[in-house]
Protein backbone atom coordinates (compact mmCIF):
# COMPACT_ATOMS: atom_id res chain seq x y z
CA UNK A 1 0.00 0.00 0.00
CA UNK A 2 1.35 3.59 -0.89
CA UNK A 3 0.80 6.51 0.65
CA UNK A 4 -1.41 7.51 -2.00
CA UNK A 5 -3.34 4.48 -1.32
CA UNK A 6 -4.41 5.77 1.82
CA UNK A 7 -8.11 7.45 2.27
CA UNK A 8 -7.92 11.02 2.10
CA UNK A 9 -7.64 12.65 5.56
CA UNK A 10 -10.79 12.91 7.73
CA UNK A 11 -11.93 16.06 8.99
CA UNK A 12 -11.18 16.29 12.73
CA UNK A 13 -14.32 15.71 14.27
CA UNK A 14 -14.78 19.05 16.75
CA UNK A 15 -16.99 17.20 19.23
CA UNK A 16 -14.52 15.39 20.50
CA UNK A 17 -11.67 16.73 22.32
CA UNK A 18 -7.62 16.69 20.63
CA UNK A 19 -7.00 12.20 20.44
CA UNK A 20 -10.13 11.32 22.10
CA UNK A 21 -9.25 11.55 25.89
CA UNK A 22 -9.62 14.58 27.94
CA UNK A 23 -6.85 16.39 29.39
CA UNK A 24 -6.60 14.99 32.78
CA UNK A 25 -6.74 11.22 31.70
CA UNK A 26 -3.79 12.30 29.21
CA UNK A 27 -2.11 13.75 32.40
CA UNK A 28 -2.56 10.97 34.17
CA UNK A 29 -0.83 8.51 31.19
CA UNK A 30 1.70 11.11 30.60
CA UNK A 31 2.73 10.76 34.33
CA UNK A 32 2.56 6.92 34.54
CA UNK A 33 4.97 7.12 30.86
CA UNK A 34 7.58 9.00 32.53
CA UNK A 35 7.61 6.99 35.65
CA UNK A 36 8.02 4.15 33.39
CA UNK A 37 10.53 5.60 31.43
CA UNK A 38 12.32 6.34 34.62
CA UNK A 39 12.16 2.65 35.69
CA UNK A 40 12.45 0.76 32.44
CA UNK A 41 11.19 -2.35 32.70
CA UNK A 42 8.90 -1.65 35.44
CA UNK A 43 4.91 -1.82 35.17
CA UNK A 44 3.36 0.97 35.86
CA UNK A 45 -0.36 0.80 36.89
CA UNK A 46 -2.44 3.85 35.64
CA UNK A 47 -6.16 4.01 35.48
CA UNK A 48 -7.17 2.55 31.89
CA UNK A 49 -10.24 4.41 30.37
CA UNK A 50 -12.78 2.87 28.50
CA UNK A 51 -11.91 3.17 24.62
CA UNK A 52 -14.54 2.88 22.07
CA UNK A 53 -12.80 -0.84 20.79
CA UNK A 54 -13.20 -3.95 22.89
CA UNK A 55 -10.16 -5.02 25.06
CA UNK A 56 -7.61 -7.18 23.23
CA UNK A 57 -7.88 -4.58 20.26
CA UNK A 58 -5.58 -2.46 21.25
CA UNK A 59 -6.83 -0.03 24.10
CA UNK A 60 -3.62 0.45 26.45
CA UNK A 61 -2.03 1.46 22.64
CA UNK A 62 -4.33 3.92 21.96
CA UNK A 63 -4.07 5.28 25.35
CA UNK A 64 -0.43 5.66 25.03
CA UNK A 65 -0.61 6.87 21.62
CA UNK A 66 -3.55 9.12 22.39
CA UNK A 67 -1.37 10.89 25.47
CA UNK A 68 1.91 11.26 23.49
CA UNK A 69 0.45 12.63 20.03
CA UNK A 70 0.29 15.95 18.56
CA UNK A 71 -1.08 18.31 16.00
CA UNK A 72 2.42 17.98 14.14
CA UNK A 73 3.12 14.19 14.85
CA UNK A 74 3.36 11.77 11.52
CA UNK A 75 1.17 8.30 12.58
CA UNK A 76 2.14 4.25 11.86
CA UNK A 77 0.21 1.84 12.64
CA UNK A 78 0.82 -1.96 12.06
CA UNK A 79 -0.67 -4.88 12.98
CA UNK A 80 0.98 -8.34 12.15
CA UNK A 81 3.60 -6.13 10.55
CA UNK A 82 0.96 -5.15 7.97
CA UNK A 83 -0.35 -1.27 7.54
CA UNK A 84 -3.76 -2.54 5.99
CA UNK A 85 -5.11 -4.66 8.40
CA UNK A 86 -8.21 -4.09 10.00
CA UNK A 87 -6.94 -3.60 13.40
CA UNK A 88 -4.43 -1.51 12.00
CA UNK A 89 -6.61 0.69 9.54
CA UNK A 90 -9.64 1.17 13.08
CA UNK A 91 -6.49 3.20 14.83
CA UNK A 92 -5.63 4.82 11.94
CA UNK A 93 -8.76 6.50 11.06
CA UNK A 94 -9.64 6.60 14.75
CA UNK A 95 -6.67 8.68 15.03
CA UNK A 96 -7.40 10.69 12.09
CA UNK A 97 -10.70 11.23 13.16
CA UNK A 98 -9.81 13.02 16.44
CA UNK A 99 -6.52 14.38 15.90
CA UNK A 100 -6.36 14.71 12.47
CA UNK A 101 -2.69 13.92 12.42
CA UNK A 102 -0.39 13.45 8.97
CA UNK A 103 -0.74 9.66 8.78
CA UNK A 104 1.89 7.22 6.54
CA UNK A 105 2.77 3.69 5.97
CA UNK A 106 6.28 4.35 5.69
CA UNK A 107 8.54 3.34 8.62
CA UNK A 108 11.15 5.84 8.03
CA UNK A 109 8.34 9.03 7.74
CA UNK A 110 6.32 8.46 10.91
CA UNK A 111 7.33 10.15 14.59
CA UNK A 112 4.72 7.70 16.30
CA UNK A 113 4.40 4.18 15.30
CA UNK A 114 1.48 1.98 17.07
CA UNK A 115 2.46 -1.45 16.35
CA UNK A 116 0.54 -5.05 17.32
CA UNK A 117 2.77 -8.37 17.66
CA UNK A 118 5.84 -7.23 15.29
CA UNK A 119 8.46 -4.21 15.08
CA UNK A 120 9.29 -2.77 11.64
CA UNK A 121 12.48 -4.33 10.06
CA UNK A 122 13.65 -0.99 9.11
CA UNK A 123 15.45 -0.09 12.00
CA UNK A 124 13.85 2.70 14.21
CA UNK A 125 15.81 6.30 14.48
CA UNK A 126 16.62 8.03 17.34
CA UNK A 127 12.95 10.54 17.98
CA UNK A 128 10.68 7.74 16.92
CA UNK A 129 8.64 6.76 19.37
CA UNK A 130 7.13 2.58 19.36
CA UNK A 131 3.46 1.98 20.70
CA UNK A 132 2.84 -1.35 21.72
CA UNK A 133 -0.06 -2.95 21.90
CA UNK A 134 -0.22 -5.70 25.11
CA UNK A 135 -2.28 -7.99 26.40
CA UNK A 136 -0.35 -9.73 29.15
CA UNK A 137 1.99 -7.29 30.65
CA UNK A 138 3.06 -10.23 33.22
CA UNK A 139 5.57 -12.22 31.90
CA UNK A 140 5.25 -14.73 34.83
CA UNK A 141 1.25 -14.98 35.15
CA UNK A 142 1.35 -17.98 33.50
CA UNK A 143 3.77 -19.74 35.77
CA UNK A 144 2.16 -17.97 39.02
CA UNK A 145 -1.32 -16.39 38.91
CA UNK A 146 -0.80 -14.51 42.69
CA UNK A 147 0.09 -10.74 41.96
CA UNK A 148 1.17 -10.16 45.33
CA UNK A 149 3.48 -13.03 44.61
CA UNK A 150 5.08 -11.71 41.32
CA UNK A 151 5.30 -8.37 42.47
CA UNK A 152 7.30 -9.34 45.24
CA UNK A 153 9.62 -11.19 42.67
CA UNK A 154 9.82 -8.13 40.53
CA UNK A 155 10.73 -6.08 43.84
CA UNK A 156 13.71 -8.64 44.35
CA UNK A 157 14.74 -9.55 41.26
CA UNK A 158 13.80 -13.38 41.35
CA UNK A 159 13.24 -14.74 38.16
CA UNK A 160 14.58 -17.93 38.48
CA UNK A 161 10.69 -19.61 37.94
CA UNK A 162 10.71 -18.07 34.12
CA UNK A 163 13.62 -20.22 33.41
CA UNK A 164 11.40 -22.95 34.61
CA UNK A 165 9.41 -22.17 31.68
CA UNK A 166 12.34 -22.68 29.24
CA UNK A 167 13.21 -25.58 31.22
CA UNK A 168 9.87 -27.03 30.12
CA UNK A 169 10.66 -26.03 26.66
CA UNK A 170 13.90 -28.08 26.15
CA UNK A 171 12.44 -31.05 28.21
CA UNK A 172 9.42 -31.15 25.80
CA UNK A 173 10.63 -30.14 22.48
CA UNK A 174 14.45 -30.24 22.55
CA UNK A 175 14.61 -26.94 21.97
CA UNK A 176 13.10 -23.04 23.53
CA UNK A 177 10.08 -23.37 21.92
CA UNK A 178 8.71 -19.97 22.87
CA UNK A 179 8.37 -17.86 19.95
CA UNK A 180 6.55 -14.91 20.56
CA UNK A 181 6.09 -13.08 23.73
CA UNK A 182 9.69 -14.52 25.15
CA UNK A 183 11.11 -12.73 27.77
CA UNK A 184 13.39 -10.25 27.93
CA UNK A 185 15.76 -8.89 31.40
CA UNK A 186 15.73 -4.74 30.79
CA UNK A 187 18.61 -2.85 31.81
CA UNK A 188 19.89 -6.13 33.88
CA UNK A 189 16.91 -5.28 36.62
CA UNK A 190 13.46 -6.10 35.37
CA UNK A 191 11.89 -8.89 33.76
CA UNK A 192 9.83 -7.63 30.99
CA UNK A 193 7.24 -9.04 28.63
CA UNK A 194 7.59 -7.80 24.99
CA UNK A 195 4.26 -8.38 23.95
CA UNK A 196 3.61 -11.23 21.34
CA UNK A 197 5.94 -9.99 18.98
CA UNK A 198 7.95 -13.02 17.57
CA UNK A 199 11.60 -13.88 19.57
CA UNK A 200 12.74 -12.79 15.94
CA UNK A 201 12.15 -8.95 16.91
CA UNK A 202 13.62 -9.15 20.51
CA UNK A 203 17.18 -8.35 19.19
CA UNK A 204 15.89 -4.93 17.75
CA UNK A 205 14.72 -4.05 20.89
CA UNK A 206 18.32 -4.02 22.14
CA UNK A 207 19.99 -0.83 22.31
CA UNK A 208 17.03 1.13 20.08
CA UNK A 209 17.45 4.85 19.21
CA UNK A 210 13.72 5.08 19.74
CA UNK A 211 11.33 5.20 23.00
CA UNK A 212 9.70 1.98 23.21
CA UNK A 213 6.21 1.71 25.40
CA UNK A 214 3.71 -0.84 25.98
CA UNK A 215 0.60 -0.29 26.76
CA UNK A 216 -2.02 -3.09 28.34
CA UNK A 217 -5.72 -1.59 28.47
CA UNK A 218 -7.15 -4.33 30.23
CA UNK A 219 -4.84 -5.06 32.69
CA UNK A 220 -3.90 -1.67 33.68
CA UNK A 221 -0.35 -1.75 32.53
CA UNK A 222 2.41 0.22 30.89
CA UNK A 223 5.86 0.19 30.99
CA UNK A 224 8.68 1.03 28.79
CA UNK A 225 12.19 1.08 27.25
CA UNK A 226 14.11 4.09 27.40
CA UNK A 227 16.30 5.02 24.20
CA UNK A 228 20.12 3.06 23.96
CA UNK A 229 18.98 0.75 26.86
CA UNK A 230 20.23 -3.27 27.26
CA UNK A 231 17.51 -5.19 26.51
CA UNK A 232 18.70 -8.94 26.67
CA UNK A 233 16.46 -12.40 25.67
CA UNK A 234 16.96 -15.08 28.62
CA UNK A 235 18.36 -18.36 27.56
CA UNK A 236 20.54 -21.38 28.72
CA UNK A 237 24.11 -21.36 28.79
CA UNK A 238 23.82 -24.89 26.76
CA UNK A 239 20.50 -23.53 24.83
CA UNK A 240 21.60 -20.24 23.61
CA UNK A 241 18.52 -17.31 22.20
CA UNK A 242 17.99 -18.07 18.67
CA UNK A 243 15.69 -16.26 15.84
CA UNK A 244 13.50 -18.13 13.50
CA UNK A 245 14.88 -18.63 10.14
CA UNK A 246 13.23 -19.65 7.11
CA UNK A 247 14.35 -21.93 4.14
CA UNK A 248 13.42 -19.47 1.51
CA UNK A 249 13.61 -15.24 0.06
CA UNK A 250 10.17 -13.09 0.84
CA UNK A 251 8.27 -14.33 -2.77
CA UNK A 252 7.62 -11.21 -3.53
CA UNK A 253 10.70 -9.00 -2.77
CA UNK A 254 13.17 -11.93 -2.71
CA UNK A 255 14.52 -10.69 0.82
CA UNK A 256 16.23 -13.21 3.00
CA UNK A 257 16.61 -11.04 6.35
CA UNK A 258 13.13 -10.32 7.24
CA UNK A 259 10.00 -12.61 9.24
CA UNK A 260 8.00 -13.83 6.91
CA UNK A 261 4.25 -14.93 7.03
CA UNK A 262 3.11 -18.20 5.48
CA UNK A 263 0.50 -17.05 3.22
CA UNK A 264 -2.13 -20.56 1.56
CA UNK A 265 -2.82 -19.42 -2.44
CA UNK A 266 -5.07 -22.31 -2.90
CA UNK A 267 -6.61 -25.02 -1.96
CA UNK A 268 -4.29 -27.82 -3.12
CA UNK A 269 -1.65 -27.11 -0.80
CA UNK A 270 0.33 -24.11 -2.54
CA UNK A 271 1.68 -21.57 -0.55
CA UNK A 272 4.61 -19.04 -0.53
CA UNK A 273 6.27 -17.06 2.11
CA UNK A 274 5.65 -13.31 1.97
CA UNK A 275 7.60 -10.40 4.05
CA UNK A 276 5.07 -9.84 7.03
CA UNK A 277 6.37 -6.16 7.21
CA UNK A 278 4.39 -4.67 4.32
CA UNK A 279 5.94 -0.99 4.21
CA UNK A 280 9.67 -2.74 3.71
CA UNK A 281 8.37 -5.16 1.43
CA UNK A 282 7.08 -2.86 -0.79
CA UNK A 283 10.41 -0.59 -0.42
CA UNK A 284 12.36 -3.13 -1.55
CA UNK A 285 10.40 -3.68 -4.75
CA UNK A 286 9.98 -0.04 -5.16
CA UNK A 287 13.61 0.36 -5.29
CA UNK A 288 14.35 -2.42 -7.87
CA UNK A 289 12.33 -1.23 -10.44
CA UNK B 1 32.98 -28.79 63.99
CA UNK B 2 31.87 -25.50 65.51
CA UNK B 3 28.69 -25.75 64.94
CA UNK B 4 28.25 -28.50 67.55
CA UNK B 5 28.66 -25.83 70.18
CA UNK B 6 25.50 -23.80 69.70
CA UNK B 7 22.15 -25.22 68.42
CA UNK B 8 21.18 -24.49 64.55
CA UNK B 9 17.85 -23.53 65.83
CA UNK B 10 16.82 -21.37 68.89
CA UNK B 11 13.23 -21.04 69.20
CA UNK B 12 12.39 -18.58 72.30
CA UNK B 13 8.69 -17.65 73.73
CA UNK B 14 6.80 -17.86 70.31
CA UNK B 15 3.22 -16.30 70.56
CA UNK B 16 0.94 -16.34 67.73
CA UNK B 17 -3.19 -14.97 68.24
CA UNK B 18 -5.70 -15.54 66.10
CA UNK B 19 -8.02 -12.60 67.16
CA UNK B 20 -8.62 -12.78 70.96
CA UNK B 21 -8.07 -16.69 70.41
CA UNK B 22 -4.26 -17.67 71.49
CA UNK B 23 -3.00 -20.22 69.18
CA UNK B 24 0.71 -20.71 70.72
CA UNK B 25 1.23 -19.61 73.96
CA UNK B 26 5.28 -19.01 74.74
CA UNK B 27 6.71 -22.31 73.23
CA UNK B 28 10.52 -22.41 73.28
CA UNK B 29 12.71 -24.97 72.26
CA UNK B 30 16.33 -25.86 70.50
CA UNK B 31 17.66 -27.64 67.48
CA UNK B 32 20.96 -29.15 66.54
CA UNK B 33 22.42 -30.09 63.88
CA UNK B 34 21.36 -33.20 62.28
CA UNK B 35 18.26 -33.70 65.12
CA UNK B 36 15.49 -34.53 63.87
CA UNK B 37 12.31 -32.84 66.83
CA UNK B 38 8.52 -33.88 66.15
CA UNK B 39 6.24 -31.86 67.45
CA UNK B 40 2.91 -33.83 68.31
CA UNK B 41 -0.67 -33.44 69.26
CA UNK B 42 -3.96 -33.51 68.86
CA UNK B 43 -5.74 -31.10 65.71
CA UNK B 44 -6.13 -27.47 67.35
CA UNK B 45 -3.12 -27.78 69.31
CA UNK B 46 -1.27 -25.42 67.73
CA UNK B 47 1.73 -27.50 65.84
CA UNK B 48 1.32 -26.28 62.20
CA UNK B 49 0.86 -22.26 63.71
CA UNK B 50 4.28 -22.90 65.29
CA UNK B 51 5.60 -24.57 62.70
CA UNK B 52 4.52 -21.38 60.45
CA UNK B 53 5.87 -19.14 62.85
CA UNK B 54 9.49 -21.18 63.00
CA UNK B 55 9.84 -21.33 59.43
CA UNK B 56 9.09 -17.51 58.78
CA UNK B 57 5.92 -18.19 56.50
CA UNK B 58 4.15 -16.01 59.48
CA UNK B 59 4.90 -13.52 61.89
CA UNK B 60 4.48 -14.45 65.39
CA UNK B 61 3.14 -12.20 67.82
CA UNK B 62 6.27 -12.44 70.22
CA UNK B 63 9.22 -14.60 70.55
CA UNK B 64 12.52 -15.03 68.78
CA UNK B 65 13.72 -17.62 66.13
CA UNK B 66 17.45 -17.56 65.66
CA UNK B 67 18.92 -19.66 62.80
CA UNK B 68 22.63 -20.38 62.38
CA UNK B 69 23.59 -19.66 59.08
CA UNK B 70 26.22 -20.95 57.18
CA UNK B 71 28.55 -17.84 56.75
CA UNK B 72 26.90 -14.83 58.96
CA UNK B 73 26.10 -16.37 62.47
CA UNK B 74 23.57 -16.27 64.66
CA UNK B 75 20.31 -14.43 62.64
CA UNK B 76 17.07 -13.14 64.14
CA UNK B 77 14.92 -15.04 61.33
CA UNK B 78 11.91 -12.48 61.71
CA UNK B 79 14.50 -9.49 61.42
CA UNK B 80 15.93 -9.82 58.31
CA UNK B 81 14.84 -8.62 55.21
CA UNK B 82 12.42 -10.62 52.95
CA UNK B 83 15.01 -11.09 50.35
CA UNK B 84 16.88 -12.76 52.67
CA UNK B 85 14.59 -14.45 54.30
CA UNK B 86 13.09 -15.78 50.96
CA UNK B 87 16.78 -16.45 49.98
CA UNK B 88 17.18 -18.77 53.10
CA UNK B 89 14.06 -20.66 52.45
CA UNK B 90 15.14 -21.86 49.19
CA UNK B 91 18.74 -22.36 50.24
CA UNK B 92 18.95 -23.41 53.82
CA UNK B 93 15.37 -24.43 54.44
CA UNK B 94 13.09 -26.66 53.06
CA UNK B 95 9.28 -27.53 53.73
CA UNK B 96 7.67 -30.07 53.27
CA UNK B 97 3.84 -29.59 52.42
CA UNK B 98 1.42 -31.64 54.16
CA UNK B 99 -0.50 -31.49 50.95
CA UNK B 100 2.22 -32.15 47.76
CA UNK B 101 -0.04 -29.81 45.76
CA UNK B 102 0.87 -27.04 47.70
CA UNK B 103 4.32 -27.48 47.22
CA UNK B 104 4.71 -28.39 43.78
CA UNK B 105 4.04 -26.55 40.29
CA UNK B 106 1.56 -29.02 38.95
CA UNK B 107 1.64 -28.02 35.44
CA UNK B 108 5.37 -28.29 34.83
CA UNK B 109 7.36 -31.40 34.70
CA UNK B 110 9.30 -33.47 38.00
CA UNK B 111 12.81 -31.91 36.08
CA UNK B 112 11.43 -28.67 36.31
CA UNK B 113 10.03 -28.78 39.73
CA UNK B 114 13.44 -30.35 40.97
CA UNK B 115 15.04 -27.72 39.21
CA UNK B 116 13.77 -24.74 40.12
CA UNK B 117 15.62 -24.37 42.76
CA UNK B 118 18.85 -24.13 41.17
CA UNK B 119 17.45 -22.15 38.32
CA UNK B 120 16.46 -19.83 41.07
CA UNK B 121 19.93 -19.69 42.78
CA UNK B 122 21.26 -18.53 39.23
CA UNK B 123 21.99 -21.99 37.68
CA UNK B 124 22.05 -21.28 33.51
CA UNK B 125 23.32 -24.75 32.51
CA UNK B 126 19.69 -26.66 31.32
CA UNK B 127 22.70 -30.37 30.75
CA UNK B 128 23.87 -29.80 34.72
CA UNK B 129 20.18 -28.80 35.63
CA UNK B 130 18.66 -31.87 34.01
CA UNK B 131 21.33 -34.24 35.38
CA UNK B 132 21.13 -33.02 38.70
CA UNK B 133 17.06 -33.13 38.85
CA UNK B 134 17.22 -36.68 37.41
CA UNK B 135 20.24 -37.66 40.38
CA UNK B 136 17.84 -36.74 43.48
CA UNK B 137 15.11 -38.34 41.65
CA UNK B 138 17.31 -41.26 41.80
CA UNK B 139 17.89 -40.98 45.55
CA UNK B 140 14.23 -40.31 46.29
CA UNK B 141 13.81 -43.34 44.69
CA UNK B 142 11.75 -42.16 41.85
CA UNK B 143 11.49 -43.68 38.07
CA UNK B 144 14.06 -41.17 36.43
CA UNK B 145 12.07 -41.96 33.22
CA UNK B 146 9.65 -40.30 34.67
CA UNK B 147 11.37 -36.71 34.85
CA UNK B 148 9.63 -35.42 31.88
CA UNK B 149 5.93 -36.04 33.39
CA UNK B 150 4.15 -33.23 35.52
CA UNK B 151 3.62 -33.91 39.35
CA UNK B 152 -0.65 -34.10 38.09
CA UNK B 153 0.13 -38.01 36.65
CA UNK B 154 1.80 -38.65 39.89
CA UNK B 155 0.44 -41.01 43.30
CA UNK B 156 0.35 -39.03 45.95
CA UNK B 157 3.61 -41.09 47.67
CA UNK B 158 5.25 -40.20 44.21
CA UNK B 159 4.54 -36.28 44.46
CA UNK B 160 5.74 -36.57 48.15
CA UNK B 161 9.16 -37.89 47.31
CA UNK B 162 9.14 -35.09 44.58
CA UNK B 163 8.13 -32.29 47.35
CA UNK B 164 11.95 -33.75 49.05
CA UNK B 165 13.59 -34.00 46.06
CA UNK B 166 12.64 -30.12 45.03
CA UNK B 167 13.69 -29.61 48.69
CA UNK B 168 17.03 -31.34 49.45
CA UNK B 169 18.31 -30.03 46.05
CA UNK B 170 20.06 -27.17 47.46
CA UNK B 171 21.30 -29.57 50.85
CA UNK B 172 19.74 -27.74 52.70
CA UNK B 173 20.79 -28.35 56.48
CA UNK B 174 17.12 -27.57 58.04
CA UNK B 175 13.91 -28.87 56.43
CA UNK B 176 10.07 -28.30 58.10
CA UNK B 177 8.05 -31.34 57.34
CA UNK B 178 4.29 -30.42 57.92
CA UNK B 179 2.42 -34.14 58.59
CA UNK B 180 4.31 -35.21 55.56
CA UNK B 181 2.89 -38.89 55.45
CA UNK B 182 -0.64 -38.04 56.48
CA UNK B 183 -3.02 -39.09 53.62
CA UNK B 184 -1.01 -41.83 52.55
CA UNK B 185 -1.89 -45.29 52.53
CA UNK B 186 -0.04 -47.52 55.18
CA UNK B 187 2.55 -48.96 53.70
CA UNK B 188 3.62 -46.07 50.78
CA UNK B 189 3.85 -44.02 54.54
CA UNK B 190 6.34 -46.85 55.68
CA UNK B 191 8.58 -46.74 52.61
CA UNK B 192 8.49 -42.91 53.00
CA UNK B 193 9.80 -43.15 56.44
CA UNK B 194 12.58 -45.27 55.75
CA UNK B 195 12.95 -42.93 52.60
CA UNK B 196 12.80 -39.90 55.11
CA UNK B 197 15.34 -41.53 57.98
CA UNK B 198 17.87 -42.17 55.45
CA UNK B 199 18.09 -39.31 53.94
CA UNK B 200 18.34 -37.33 57.34
CA UNK B 201 20.56 -39.43 58.73
CA UNK B 202 23.02 -39.62 55.07
CA UNK B 203 22.96 -35.87 54.90
CA UNK B 204 22.90 -35.27 58.80
CA UNK B 205 20.22 -32.84 58.00
CA UNK B 206 18.01 -31.01 60.51
CA UNK B 207 14.53 -31.60 60.71
CA UNK B 208 11.46 -30.37 62.32
CA UNK B 209 8.57 -33.03 61.68
CA UNK B 210 4.83 -31.51 62.45
CA UNK B 211 3.07 -34.84 63.22
CA UNK B 212 -0.39 -36.35 65.15
CA UNK B 213 1.25 -40.03 64.44
CA UNK B 214 3.15 -40.78 67.11
CA UNK B 215 4.93 -43.67 65.05
CA UNK B 216 5.96 -41.23 62.58
CA UNK B 217 7.97 -39.69 65.36
CA UNK B 218 9.13 -43.13 66.81
CA UNK B 219 10.37 -43.78 63.43
CA UNK B 220 12.06 -40.64 62.56
CA UNK B 221 12.30 -38.22 65.58
CA UNK B 222 15.15 -37.97 68.52
CA UNK B 223 13.47 -35.76 70.82
CA UNK B 224 10.16 -34.94 70.53
CA UNK B 225 7.98 -31.97 72.03
CA UNK B 226 4.08 -32.61 72.86
CA UNK B 227 1.91 -29.49 72.36
CA UNK B 228 -2.09 -29.03 73.44
CA UNK B 229 -4.32 -26.06 73.39
CA UNK B 230 -0.86 -24.22 72.54
CA UNK B 231 1.51 -24.74 74.98
CA UNK B 232 4.53 -27.52 75.31
CA UNK B 233 3.35 -30.09 77.96
CA UNK B 234 6.26 -32.54 77.69
CA UNK B 235 9.68 -32.61 76.39
CA UNK B 236 12.12 -35.11 75.49
CA UNK B 237 13.63 -37.88 73.81
CA UNK B 238 11.25 -39.78 71.31
CA UNK B 239 11.58 -43.12 73.55
CA UNK B 240 11.53 -41.64 77.04
CA UNK B 241 8.33 -39.94 76.11
CA UNK B 242 6.54 -42.92 74.56
CA UNK B 243 7.55 -45.11 76.52
CA UNK B 244 6.78 -43.88 79.85
CA UNK B 245 4.92 -40.37 79.35
CA UNK B 246 4.93 -38.27 82.60
CA UNK B 247 2.20 -35.86 81.61
CA UNK B 248 -1.75 -37.16 82.07
CA UNK B 249 -2.39 -36.05 78.27
CA UNK B 250 1.00 -37.24 76.98
CA UNK B 251 -0.37 -39.99 78.30
CA UNK B 252 -3.78 -40.15 77.16
CA UNK B 253 -2.40 -39.65 73.72
CA UNK B 254 0.07 -42.84 74.10
CA UNK B 255 -2.56 -44.50 75.37
CA UNK B 256 -5.23 -44.17 72.35
CA UNK B 257 -2.93 -45.50 69.87
CA UNK B 258 -4.22 -49.24 69.12
CA UNK B 259 -1.82 -51.46 69.05
CA UNK B 260 -2.15 -54.13 66.20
Amino acid sequence: MNVSDLPAPVERDANFNFAYLDERTKRMIRRAILKAVSIPGYQVPFGSREMPLPYGWGTGGIQVTASIIGPSDVLKVIDQGADDTVNAVNIRRFFQRTTAVEVTTRTTDATIIQTRHRIPETPLAAGQVLVYQVPLPEPLQKLEPREVETRSMHGLAEYGLMHVKLYEDIARFGHIATTYDYPVMVDGRYLMAPSPIPKFDNPKMHMCPALQLFGAGREKRIYAVPPWTKVESLAFDDHPFEVQRWSQPCAMCGDTGSFLDEVITDDAGGRMFVCSDTDHCLARRTADE
Amino acid sequence: MSEDTQPILRVEGIVKHYGSRVAVDGVSFELWAGEVLAIVGESGSGKTTLLNAVAARARPDGGRVSFLTRHEGVVDVHAMSEAQRRLLARTDWGYVHQDAVQGLRMNVSAGANVGERLMALGERHYGRIRNEAASWLERVEMDVTRIDDTPATFSGGMRQRLQIARNLVTRPRLVFMDEPTSGLDVSVQAKLLDLLRSLTRGLSLAAIVVTHDLAVARLLAHRMVVMKDGRVVETGLTDQVLDDPQHPYTQLLVSSVLQP
